[in-house]
């Protein structure tokens, strides 16, 4: 019953006219910036960051959500028409998508896609709905000891099916704590590593950094590269999905979903992840496997839904543990946190209509998707015609207005060049950028959680190993760092092997 | 002795760099004790983990064998009129105001592009300053000044 209530909060929240038009914001551009090949989810939720503090919290979240699963949504598109990914987590979806598209079945692929992720948005959200309230009362009993903990296991998490090397991922999470430190310690009240520079006393701001290593550093790198991109010049129809397509179809649909639902639960995991964990699924299921690659509807159809899931279930750690699993959601929780809202447990009870509202929000969302693109299909394949030349100096000038505003200060526009500059040095030396984020959202967190174990145990670390559940984060952890090293050896391997080959 | 690949290896040297740099910093702060953590606490540990981190990525990146060469590539435009365009636009916002400083953030930046058309990039920064001026002045009212600060300024 309470459920039922909760939801209800959540529908009168979500469906107020103003929270449907931010939705309906949010979708949108979501879309396009996911049909825009070189600007992806993180970027723009870097550089709408800013235009959303004008906003409630509740509809800055809506919004901001929006756009995450709107451009998973509209990357698929691309995916499809172009054999261009719009952004990662569809890279998937060119396999089998780009093929039906060149039989002439282009309009099926979208459809399929489009009822994919619908369904698994539904089931998504039924699971967080479920989920959270559990969870989030397991997260009240946690002490210092199993936050830090938890904090760990988070953090290896999340590099683990990072690309590049692990050592250096682990470095950038170090480096990204250690932002985190910059600005007056809460407990002493010193100044640490403001550099007698009085705008660092708060510390360094997110936007700047969530723009300075995402926004400007990947225009540069774009710029660095030339642009192709080959549109498909077939017409697009044949949107009705034939009786023996649906049969073949719903079974793929349910096992991503299922896929992507579980994965975006763990740390690291997330569209991208789950979209390439449900397209090998599916290809070890399927009856003829050599079919995919190939045009597949399946190959189409179990990927959509399982990166849809997972966005969607990912924030089931950040809004009842507080704790952010992927870039994205690192995002998220640097935006509640700009609103003066700390994500973690107390976020059901103390913000209950911005909970519930954000993941009703959703569910909504998902059916304007639905509605709103196939019948506009045509508006977003012209968008791909748009050059970057035209596209990166807009990107820039929002960055600059957005960053400007946030504080009314010059000095934060200058922070995101030195910041930018950092990101593409960190680029050119093959350092993820992402980590660096995760660890400077969850830094502050998990000094404080130190300190305080600590205090605790009267300086005794002992404490983060006798604590059951401290101990079960810290093993789980442990093995991720295992399973990280093992791959790092076969890779060297191979890497030799084929040296040796090309010498020889 | 070789570099195996120089992008690893810099970035162990980066890495060594900062960590030891915040060992340092991070000593001139109290450091406390492990039941009463100062402000330099952390921040040491953090630091000191970074320099160990960035010794193990050169190390092992320092071998006997022939190396391959992985050096990144640099073009100095794109780096250049981007960070640029950005430093002037943050120079030039207070005392020109948002229409010429948008105005000359779009023209340099565009310059970074090997495609650069100076009509292009006329057209684009005029159609940019009237979206500009519709979002953020007038639907978000932003508190910024539109016109130069000698023209009689703010908003």
């Amino acid at each position: 019953m309470e459920l039922l209530s909760n939801l209800a909060l959540g529908f009168q929240t979500a469906i107020s006219p103003q929270n449907l038009l931010y939705c309906f914001l949010g979708t949108l551009i979501g879309t396009v910036i996911g049909v825009l090949p070189g600007i992806g989810p993180v970027q723009t939720i870097a550089i709408l960051l800013p235009t959303t503090f004008a906003l409630p919290p509740v509809s800055a979240l809506i919004m901001l959500a929006g756009i995450y699963y709107g451009a998973q949504y509209g990357g698929s598109t691309t995916s499809i028409l172009v054999n261009v990914p719009g952004e990662a987590s569809s890279v998937v979806t060119c396999l089998d998508g780009y093929q039906m598209a060149l039989q002439g079945r282009a309009g099926a692929a979208l459809t399929v896609s489009a009822l994919g992720s619908f369904v698994a948005g539904c089931f998504a959200t039924l699971l967080i709905v479920l989920l959270a309230i559990p969870l989030s009362e397991l997260a009240f009993k946690f002490g210092p000891a199993e936050y830090f903990s938890l904090m760990v296991f988070g953090l290896i998490g999340s590099i683990v099916f990072a690309s590049g090397s692990p050592m250096k991922a682990i470095g950038m999470i170090v480096l990204g704590l250690l932002f985190g430190v910059v600005g007056t310690d809460i407990t002493s009240g010193t100044q640490r590593f403001s550099l007698g520079i009085p705008e660092l006393a708060d510390g360094i701001g997110f936007v700047p950094l969530a723009m300075g290593l995402f926004g400007i550093s990947q225009i540069i790198n774009s710029l660095e590269q030339k642009e192709k991109r080959e549109i498909l010049k077939t017409k697009i129809f044949g949107f009705w999905l034939k009786k023996k397509d649906l049969k073949e179809v719903a079974p793929a649909v349910a096992r991503g979903t299922l896929t992507g639902s579980l994965l975006g639960l763990l740390p690291g995991g997330g569209g991208i992840l789950s979209s390439f964990i449900s397209y090998m699924l599916e290809k070890k299921v399927s009856h003829n496997p050599e079919s995919f690659g190939k045009g597949n509807i399946c190959g189409v159809a179990s990927p959509e839904s399982a990166n849809n899931a997972g966005a969607q279930t990912s924030f089931i750690p950040l809004l009842t543990l507080g704790i952010p699993t992927n870039v994205i959601m690192a995002m998220m929780a640097g935006a509640m946190m700009i609103h003066g809202i700390q994500p973690g447990p107390r976020v059901i009870s103390s913000n209950p209509e911005l909970f519930w509202g954000v993941i009703v929000s959703m569910w909504v969302g998902n059916l304007m998707l639905v509605i709103l693109n196939l019948p506009l299909i045509g508006i977003w394949v012209k968008l791909l015609t748009v050059p970057y030349r035209v596209l990166y100096p807009a990107i820039l000038l929002f960055c600059c207005i957005g960053i400007y505003s946030v504080n009314n200060n010059i000095f934060d526009i200058w922070l995101t060049a030195i910041l930018g500059f950092s990101g593409y040095l960190f680029v050119k030396l093959e350092c993820e950028p992402a980590p660096l984020i995760l660890g400077f959202v969850l830094g502050p967190m998990m000094e404080e959680n130190l300190r305080r174990g600590m205090l605790i145990s009267r300086g005794d670390p002992s404490i983060f190993f006798t604590r059951p559940l401290s101990l079960a984060f810290l093993l789980m952890a442990f093995a991720m760092l295992v399973v990280i090293a093992v791959p790092a050896i076969h890779r060297k391997r191979e890497e030799a092997f084929h040296e040796e080959g090309e010498e020889g | 002795m070789q570099i195996s690949n120089h992008k690893d290896f810099n970035a162990g040297l980066l890495f060594i760099l900062l960590g030891i740099s915040t060992t340092v910093l991070a000593r001139s702060y109290p450091i406390g004790t492990a039941a009463k953590m100062g402000p330099g606490y952390f921040p040491f540990i953090l630091g000191f983990m970074l320099t160990v981190l960035g010794f193990v990525i050169s190390l092992k990146n320092l071998s006997k064998g022939r190396g391959v060469r992985k050096r990144a590539l640099i073009r100095f435009r794109p780096v250049v009129f981007v960070l640029s365009s950005i430093v002037l636009f943050g120079l030039l916002l207070l005392p020109l105001g948002l229409l010429l400083s948008t105005l000359l953030l779009i023209l340099i930046s565009s310059m970074a592009s090997d495609e650069f058309k100076m009509k292009v990039a006329i057209l684009n920064a005029f159609v940019l300053l009237i979206i500009v001026l519709i979002i953020f002045v007038y639907f978000l009212k932003f508190q910024i000044p539109v016109l130069p600060a000698f023209l009689g300024g703010r908003t």
